[in-house]
């Protein structure tokens, strides 16, 4: 999984019938310090997400479609937490 | 799989609600040379893994297998924890 943030919000209005009633969210991948990591990705919203707020992805078909709630649904990246935190552990 | 070390911890309250209860923990890939290869990523932890310990962990769907029937959507997940590796 990875750190993200979102981005914005995708309207489409013909699509795959699977992603019927399903939002879609403009994410993109932090580093650690925040920094972008990678280009940015469209994802399905499994919790409820809003701009802005920074969220766990997961980046995986089947996981994806799980978080959607559908089988054999055509993605590969789910928003499926809003995150509270990250702790990254000093002097290890 | 692929050996990591456990550098942090993410805390979600809202999440899905198959990952309830789940432990999610920073994780840095490394090369057998004790070096990171590539970036963190956060992984979940089906073994009671902690701060600063070497561990392994899988990637893709196999990584849901531990909470079988359960099926969270994750993509990665630490299944070990090593005691210590040697080369050749």
């Amino acid at each position: 999984m990875l750190i993200a943030r979102v981005v914005g919000t995708v309207v489409a209005t013909q699509k795959h019938r699977k992603f019927e009633g399903a939002k879609l969210l403009l994410v993109q991948p932090l580093n650690l310090d925040d920094s972008p990591r990678g280009s940015t990705l469209l994802a399905v919203d499994g919790v409820g997400a809003g701009v802005d707020e920074k969220v766990l992805i997961v980046l995986e078909g089947r996981a994806a479609g799980e978080a959607l709630g559908r089988r054999a649904a055509p993605v590969d990246a789910a928003v499926i937490g809003i995150i509270d935190s990250v702790d990254v552990y000093g002097n290890l | 799989m692929q050996i990591a070390r456990v550098i942090g911890e993410v805390v979600a309250t809202r999440k899905d609600e198959n990952l309830t209860g789940l432990k999610l923990l920073i994780v840095q890939p490394l090369n057998a040379d004790r070096q990171p290869a590539g970036k963190p990523l956060v992984a979940v932890d089906a073994v009671g893994a902690g701060a600063g310990e070497h561990v392994f962990f899988v990637r893709g769907k196999e990584a849901s297998f531990p909470y079988w029937p359960e099926e969270p959507p994750v993509d990665a997940g630490i299944v070990g924890i090593i005691d210590h590796w040697d080369l050749g």
